[in-house]
């Protein structure tokens, strides 16, 4: 699951990744023509738009994958780095970058690509670009307010204006299409060409056709969490999906035993795991399924994962998830946390034992129910296992 | 030799996206560019007056979520690679020539002072907005962060807004 640095990638690797990284996107936009300013701000007086054909279609189709990449669970979206908003400094900072565009015809990463085929106006931007950057530095107690106020956090767009993710980036793709056919005629107009701007040439079909299935493909990839959570509303798959079960016995039995091939993972609320958890349980939310770090636990091989809940319907619906999400190693404990407090620990000395089976089970139930809560009390001083990774630190 | 021509912009639009999501697939974050230009300030300021650095809130700030050297870092890393892959690209279609552009109604010297001043306001705005055109906009569009669009927004609106009275730098 991505992102791979740190865990695949290392932090050294990391800067060699970034070299060739680097390396395409020069090319690519010496390659586009984002190496003259002339072509740059042609955009702002109508006679060249590549800066916005190139910019929107890269932007699109980066969202796009990234979406996918999220629903086929490959990367974890809360591990990458999503630009943090503070309304005021973005507002201000982007009119001030407008501002320096129009004047001094680059923003940074095209001013250093043009630099590099020998533009000497690109060669001052950046000299300018230091001392801007010198200013912000040196006289930062004075900005320092507006550079910090109105903070939003990690905020995503979709959440911000109420949407579902799907539903906002099929709503851009489309605003790119309308854009692009609109930019086409303008730019017909301001450079005095007559044809019109979008013939019905296959080139032009082609084109237009996978925007639109680009746009429509936004639908299909939901959001996985919403599209599982569906699935596992539905009673009676819930009830009839084959799931592997433990027995209350035999789950008590390894407990006494202290087998460390026993992994339980508690989804019970956290409150209630503080308040009292079985040993060596480990407290899981439903979320945690879907991120990269704490599901490495229940990849390591040769152990018995078993999800406890209070219930064994709630345990199998996070069971029936982690099945989804390729966790193929999963165990429920029969009858649910429920059925173990009753059977295990609450056990009704009183009851009889006729058969032969049902004596020795009276045995170790006696034995069990006077063990294991001494070992919940020894456990209680532990708290719980929680494993958390820092979100990537990126930006500029 | 003559110079080659560009790229269709929709072909190096997909392939910009596509690096994009390997890069956010591998790093878990964005691609930038102004980041390098502070990190390269910071690094010199750092070499010509260390105590000054030491006393500064910015430098101070800036230490603190960046450990070693401010040079060891991502995007410059990232940049130092833009840096050659234009020269590349340049250099297999005929473009590499040293030349100072300017509209057909500006003058080398009002291209000369634009271009630094118009640096400076973008080194600047980058830092206010936390990142440039590459790092909040372009990246903060493919992960749909609501800085990242209000900052994309702000940039090309406000470049709109002062285009007309800088129209004789450029038509």
């Amino acid at each position: 699951m991505g992102p791979l640095v740190p865990d695949v990638v290392g932090n050294e690797l990391n800067f060699i990744v970034a070299l060739i990284i680097g390396i395409f996107f020069g090319v690519i936009l010496e390659q586009a023509g984002f190496s003259t300013s002339k072509k740059l701000v042609g955009l702002f007086y109508g006679y060249d738009f590549t800066v916005l054909r190139v910019f929107f279609t890269a932007g699109i189709v980066a969202m796009i994958g990234v979406i996918a990449l999220e629903h086929f669970g490959l990367l974890d979206i809360n591990l990458t780095y999503i630009n943090p908003t503070f309304l005021w400094s973005a507002l201000i900072g982007g009119l001030i970058m407008g501002l320096g565009f129009v004047v001094g015809g680059f923003c940074p990463g095209t001013s250093i690509c043009a630099a590099a085929i020998g533009k000497i106006d690109a060669m001052i931007f950046i000299a300018g670009s230091f001392i801007g950057v010198l200013i912000f530095a040196e006289g930062y107690p004075l900005w320092e307010g507006l550079y910090k106020a109105d903070n939003w956090g990690n905020v995503r767009v979709f959440d911000s204006l109420g949407m579902q993710q799907t539903v906002f980036a099929f709503f851009l793709t489309a605003v790119a299409l309308f854009a692009f056919w609109m930019i086409s005629i303008i730019e017909n107009k301001v450079n005095g060409i007559k044809k019109p701007a979008f013939r019905f040439t296959p080139y032009y079909v082609t084109l237009g056709a996978i925007g639109f299935v680009l746009s429509l493909s936004a639908f299909v990839l939901t959001e996985r969490k919403d599209s599982l959570l569906e699935l596992v509303s539905n009673k009676e798959y819930v009830e009839s999906y084959e799931i592997k079960t433990i027995s209350v016995d035999e789950f008590a039995y390894r407990l006494i035993k202290d087998d460390n091939k026993l992994q339980i993972i508690d989804f019970r609320p956290t409150k209630e795991f503080e308040k009292q958890s079985l040993p060596g349980s480990t407290s899981f939310t439903f979320d945690n399924l879907f991120e990269k770090e704490p599901n490495k636990i229940l990849k390591i091989r040769h152990k018995i994962n078993v999800f406890v809940a209070d219930g064994e319907h709630q345990e199998r619906q996070f069971a029936i998830v982690a099945n989804r999400l390729g966790f193929s190693n999963v165990t429920i404990l029969k009858g649910g946390l429920n059925s173990f407090n009753k059977e295990i620990l609450g056990f009704d000395k009183n009851s009889v034992a006729t058969t032969k089976q049902e004596s020795d089970t009276y045995r170790f139930r006696t034995k069990a129910s006077s063990i294991i809560p001494v070992l919940i009390k020894e456990n209680k001083t532990a708290g719980p296992v929680k494993k958390t990774q820092k979100r990537v630190v990126g930006g500029c | 030799m003559e110079e080659k021509k560009y790229m269709n912009p929709y072909l190096a639009g997909v392939l910009l996206g596509l690096l994009l999501i390997a890069t956010i697939y591998i790093t878990g974050r964005g691609l930038g560019a102004s980041g390098a230009v502070k990190s390269f300030t910071v690094g010199i300021v750092e070499t010509v007056a260390p105590e000054h650095t030491g006393n500064q809130t910015f430098y101070k700030e800036y230490s603190g979520d960046h450990a070693g050297s401010p040079l060891m870092n991502w995007l410059v890393f990232e940049v130092v690679g833009v840096f050659i892959g234009a020269f590349l690209s340049g250099l297999i279609s005929n473009r590499l020539n040293l030349k100072l552009e300017y509209g057909p109604r500006s003058k080398p010297n009002i291209r000369i002072v634009g271009a630094l001043i118009g640096g400076l306001l973008f080194g600047f705005g980058a830092q206010l907005g936390r990142g440039c055109t590459s790092g909040s906009a372009l990246s903060g569009m493919a992960v749909l962060s609501t800085g990242g669009l209000i900052t994309m927004m702000a940039i090309f609106g406000g470049a709109y807004l002062f285009a007309y009275f800088f129209r004789k730098f450029w038509i």
